[in-house]
């Protein structure tokens, strides 16, 4: 497990720091984390520190070195957007920046202004919001440059809310804006915000996120199935054409992706970018993710329905095993470290589940007490949680 | 002396200089464009501004009047950069700053924060005076603070000192919620309040249709209405000859339902197209915003010049959703709104109408000349007239 998450590290050529939780769902894209000092049980003691913030969110947290990366929206419209870095120790704030919305702030009441997820190359961070705003700054909070998508595109919009999560890879940053109107996904140049390329896309809304292949290539899901993109140049490398689901999004691991389509369809990728549809493995419809996404660890998939049961299946097979009944909904896609699964419902509860066990098993839980929508960060033994009023720190 | 001299001769050239190279940034970065445009030489630019000096901030809030909304969000992030570094604020002139009224809003109530953030006690004393501020974020604390202190004489059984402050806050509120609040409070003591005035929304108008938006083609399909206003003509719509007919609503938030006019088995028309058209009188030419609400595709027209149009569906619908810069012509000014309903089916998608008003910038009403009393509920067509909503035009 340990050898493959490193083969697979430097397969996609990344340069962050090995423990930096740089993007949605990690480093990996999937979820996984090395982190081998996580609780496995779960206490009062084990939240560390909580603090406010300065505006509602359901972005996930990212974790550089000591610093914690928080986007929140405030304002009566949630026009005002905020990127703060956090101090991993105290969650004091070490800087904090903010920018007037240029695109159409209108959401659904349970999603905000501040949904996406931001990412990092290590140097640089960018921050996307609902509002299409698309922000880069430095590690120090000093700005790069700045885009206003709807700005450029004015019918770039959701009126339910954007939340697709952005990934950067070589000099691209991958920015996916599909909706039912002006829909598209964008290579902005990392260093400059210029685009690369833009790519017309289906005229559908599309809370999903790309998900990274290998270095220089995504993999771009909508409801027509999955498109993987060189992001040098925008061109396709080959196509899933089966239908995909619109909000959660696909998970890869081991050379194998897994997209929320007809359950779950697992496609293994082909080592090479060729213009060839990887070979589909298997198709599972017992096995169908709700809003979170799936996630693997080892040998097993994972996903959580809308009722909040957590099923395993078999990755060579995609036949179900165990099932376990959490208590949900959920709306955050859990993390994984070692062989536990981290979830955080709707309603704050945290449980941790021991995927080793003969029919999984809760080892612990920890209630928050707010509303939870944001996966968890991951960063030198803690988990940071954000809710639409404050981010934590759990840790042994 | 000689000293003394070559002090201040250095430091007007280091202040000089430093006054040129805050000038330079701010040119630079007021020049970025679309697409990312001059955002190379804006980074370069704002990388030398955020090194700027305390006492550079008054200059840096007044480049952002006029500026694209993207150079404002470069300014600002230099302006939070050095005020986070420290260093003595230049109260004074950011005081004179947020006093003038001239200025870019946003722009104000960012000197306002950088003088609660480092003088709280000042800041509060600002506040009452900026409640007719044109700065919406400035006004909004102000509103706030009349809010509670009509709770607290409302809480007191001091009536009609409750009311004067409860209509004080609704006059000046710009926000959605503090309108209401403000209302809610006003209604609980029996005043009456007529929103859709306050508001400024089109309550009178004419409909037609409906005509076709089968495979929601009708969105592009040029229909005669599109073409030429006449209010006596009759078409051929979806299912029959169509004409004009007038509609008024009485709803307080200005929803035209369409639906009330047209209304189909079920839930209602499906894959079908309505057009509804209104005259204002504007007392001045001079700027102005439409802000729409609407959850079907739509397109608007201004003196029969598109102003936007959007092919969304059931996504949602909020009051302002949309703001669109228009520019009123002194005398009669024409509205057109076409709306498009689609093919689906479920309880979430039966609404099929808009709201749409006419205001300000900061969201201010801007009523028409010849604006008719506003319809009280009852009094509009859906009330008495077996067609709900809809009476035709004689």
């Amino acid at each position: 497990m340990k050898n493959s998450l490193i083969a697979l590290t430097f397969a996609l050529g990344l340069t962050v720091h090995s423990e930096d939780w740089n993007q949605f769902r990690g480093p990996h894209g999937n979820g996984v984390s090395t982190d081998k000092n996580l609780p496995t049980t779960l206490q009062d003691d084990n939240l560390k520190w909580s603090i406010a913030l300065p505006g509602r969110g359901l972005s996930g947290a990212l974790v550089l070195g000591d610093h914690v990366i928080v986007t929140c929206s405030s304002g009566p419209t949630q026009s005002r957007l905020h990127v703060l870095a956090l101090n991993a120790k105290d969650g004091s704030v070490a800087w904090h920046r903010q920018f007037w919305a240029t695109g159409r702030t209108m959401c659904h009441d349970k999603t905000s202004v501040a949904a996406p997820t931001s990412c990092s190359d290590g140097k640089n961070i960018y921050a996307v919001f609902s509002s299409n705003d698309v922000i880069c700054l430095d590690r120090a909070g000093n700005l790069q440059w700045l885009r206003g998508l709807t700005a450029d595109y004015a019918n770039v919009s959701n009126s339910l809310g954007m939340s697709s999560s952005p990934v950067v890879t070589g000099d691209t940053l991958v920015v996916q804006v599909e909706n039912d109107s002006e829909s598209y996904t964008l290579g902005l140049n990392k260093t400059n915000g210029l685009n690369r390329w833009r790519l017309d896309r289906p005229k559908a809304a599309n809370w999903t996120s790309p998900v990274l292949l290998k270095s220089g290539l995504v993999a771009l899901q909508s409801k027509t199935g999955i498109d993987a993109i060189r992001t040098e140049d925008g061109s396709n490398a080959w196509s899933y054409e089966d239908g995909a689901s619109t909000i959660p999004s696909s998970a890869v691991l081991n050379g194998v992706l897994y997209i929320p389509s007809h359950g779950i369809t697992a496609l293994k990728l082909n080592d090479a970018d060729a213009a060839n549809t990887p070979k589909q493995l298997w198709q599972s419809g017992r096995l169908q993710p709700g809003t979170a996404s799936p996630i693997v660890i080892g040998n097993k998939v994972f996903t959580t329905n809308r009722a909040g049961v957590l099923s395993s299946g078999n990755t060579k097979t995609g036949e179900r095993g165990w099932q376990l009944r959490l208590k949900g909904p959920f709306s955050a896609t859990p993390v994984a470290a070692g062989d536990y699964l981290y979830f955080v419902n709707e309603a704050g509860l945290m449980q941790i589940v021991d995927t080793t066990a003969e029919e999984g098993e809760i080892t612990g839980k920890l209630d928050l007490g707010e509303q939870v929508l944001g996966s968890p960060a991951v960063g030198s033994g803690a988990l940071y949680v954000r809710s639409n009023s404050k981010l934590y720190k759990v840790a042994k | 002396m000689k000293l003394l001299f070559a002090f201040l001769s250095t430091a007007t050239i280091c202040f000089t200089g430093e006054a040129a190279s805050v000038s330079d940034s701010i040119k630079t970065i007021r020049s970025v464009g679309p697409e990312g445009q001059g955002n190379t030489a804006a980074a370069k630019a704002w990388k030398s501004l955020a090194q700027a000096n305390a006492a550079a901030l008054p200059e840096i809030l007044r480049a952002m009047k006029d500026s694209s909304p993207l150079s404002a969000n470069w300014l600002r992030a230099a302006v939070d950069t050095i005020a986070d570094r420290g260093g003595k604020l230049p109260q004074q002139a950011l005081l004179d700053f947020i006093a003038d009224q001239k200025q870019e809003p946003r722009a104000r109530r960012l000197a306002f924060e950088l003088i609660q953030k480092s003088n709280p006690k000042l800041a509060d004393k600002l506040i009452p005076g900026l409640i007719n501020d044109p700065s919406v974020e400035l006004r909004r604390d102000a509103v706030a603070h009349v809010l509670e202190a009509g709770t607290a004489k409302q809480t007191s059984k001091q009536t009609q000192a409750a009311v004067k402050d409860f209509r004080k806050a609704l006059d000046a509120a710009r926000d959605i919620d503090q309108i209401q609040a403000a209302t809610t409070a006003l209604r609980q003591l029996n005043q009456k309040v007529d929103l859709p005035r306050h508001f400024g929304f089109l309550m009178h108008w004419n409909v037609i249709g409906p005509f076709d938006n089968t495979e929601r083609k009708g969105f592009a399909t040029v229909f005669p209405p599109e073409k030429k206003i006449d209010l006596s003509a009759t078409y051929e719509g979806k299912a029959g000859k169509v004409k004009w007919t007038e509609f008024i609503t009485a709803d307080e938030y200005g929803m035209v339902d369409i639906n009330k006019a047209y209304p189909g088995p079920g839930d209602g028309l499906k894959e079908v197209t309505a057009f509804a058209y209104t005259e204002y009188t504007a007392a001045s030419t001079g700027p102005a915003q439409l802000r729409l609400g609407c959850k079907n595709a739509w397109k608007i027209w201004h003196n029969g010049q598109l102003v936007f149009s959007r092919d969304e569906y059931h996504r949602g619908i909020r009051i302002d959703q949309y703001q669109l810069d228009i520019n009123l012509t002194k005398g009669r000014n024409t509205f057109l709104v076409k709306l498009c309903q689609n093919e689906q089916q479920q309880s979430w998608t039966k609404q099929w109408q808009f709201q749409l008003r006419v205001c300000d910038a900061t969201g201010t009403a801007v009523l028409a000349a010849d604006r008719p009393p506003t319809p009280e509920t009852g009094t509009d067509n859906s009330g008495n007239n077996p067609t709900p909503g809809r009476r035709p035009r004689n």
